[in-house]
């Protein structure tokens, strides 16, 4: 197996000490088929154990170890070296305050995410004795990219929108909602979109399309953002042109 | 939070944006061979007076004139707001007012053949 000499620049930051966040360079032996989140484990173990940064399964399901590698966000497990020349750059996710190092700090994002009551509301309340909630394939593939999702946070790192108004609901979160307002089984639109067909909700996002071409797992949030547009849009024609609807 | 009011002018400026993607570079074509002289005979003066003079031809042109400026005017607010204006309210108030009155005046021309 080949090996060759890698030159990381990666951003440190201790809060509790420094008093501006800098860069750190280091010079690391890497294998061929390594990828990025490698070369940072060959750095903690080997040249300097103080290097903080997250991450779990190596297999980009868990979407923990997203980073900005030479300005653009992407999961460092799945960010292979062979792909890069020269220095690479390693910065913690855009738009997200540093908690420590590669670590940033998720709390706005989690807080969206709950306001979107992201889990199944049932439209009919059947007792348990009556079986399962079924659901055919075709239903399925109606919601099913938008479920892949893996909230890994890079749709926000590249979202301008989000940058220019932080309290925007961002993609991941609404693309969420909209999963599950596509459910067959579920029955909680009305209450997402009173969250979502809001000026800090869908109508933030201008379309620029950057969450779509930087998400690892093809969900598409610029998609489903547009489909819920749509969606709204029929909505407030519903509500306040057609007398006696409910608002 | 309440639901927002943005649907109005969204659906103008999605419903312009779809139209003008599938006309705009057509006319440009058109009016650039006009110019140079190479109107072919559908184009004539007096074919288009004739369109431009029935009623149908008249809502069409109205459409399309009145969709591209509200098409405009929404997507001149979101790329002024992407630039950094923050003034949202006041660049709204201009961009719309003038689709608005552009609107109005296609009316009043229209009317008038
Ligand atoms: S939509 Fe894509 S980029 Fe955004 S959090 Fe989910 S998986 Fe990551
Ligand atoms: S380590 Fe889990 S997604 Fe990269």
């Amino acid at each position: 197996m080949n090996e060759r000499m890698i030159h990381l620049e990666v951003l440190r930051y201790d809060p509790q000490v420094d008093g501006e966040p800098h860069f750190q360079r280091y010079e690391v032996p890497c294998k061929e088929e390594w990828v990025v989140l490698d070369a940072l484990n060959a750095i903690k173990e080997s040249i300097d154990p103080t290097l903080n940064y997250r991450w779990s399964c190596h297999m980009a399901v868990c979407g923990s170890c997203g980073m900005m590698i030479n300005g653009e966000p992407r999961l460092s497990c799945h960010a292979f070296l062979r792909d890069f020349e020269g220095v690479i750059r390693v910065e913690p996710l855009a738009n997200f305050p540093i908690e420590r190092d590669l670590v940033t700090v998720a709390d706005d994002f989690i807080d969206k995410l709950k306001r979107v009551k992201p889990y199944l509301i049932p439209g009919e309340n059947k007792p348990i004795a009556d079986g399962e909630y079924r659901q055919t394939p075709a239903q399925l593939m109606k919601y099913r990219h938008f479920s892949m999702c893996i909230n890994c946070m890079l749709c926000y790192a590249a979202c301008p929108q989000y940058a220019l108004q932080p309290l925007f609901l961002g993609p991941a979160a609404i693309t969420l909602a909209h999963r599950y307002n596509l459910d067959s089984r579920d029955g909680g639109r009305e209450e997402r979109q009173q969250v979502i067909a809001t000026n800090e909700g869908v109508w933030e996002c201008s379309f620029v399309g950057a969450c779509s071409e930087v998400c690892p797992k093809a969900v598409d949030p610029a998609g489903a953002l547009q489909q819920v547009k749509v969606a709204s849009t029929l909505d407030w024609f519903r509500e306040h042109l057609l007398p006696g609807a409910a608002k | 939070m309440a639901k927002s009011n943005k649907p109005i002018v969204w659906s103008l400026f999605a419903a312009g944006g779809t139209l003008a993607a599938m006309l705009a570079p057509v006319l440009v074509l058109l009016f650039l061979l006009a110019a140079m002289g190479h109107a072919p005979g559908l184009l004539s003066y007096a074919q288009l007076y004739a369109f431009a003079a029935h009623p149908l031809g008249k809502l069409f042109l109205l459409t399309v004139i009145a969709l591209f400026l509200w098409h405009a005017a929404h997507r001149l607010r979101v790329a002024l707001h992407d630039f950094g204006l923050r003034q949202d309210r006041f660049v709204a108030v201009i961009v719309y007012f003038v689709a608005a009155t552009g609107t109005a005046l296609s009316v009043l021309y229209l009317a008038r053949i």
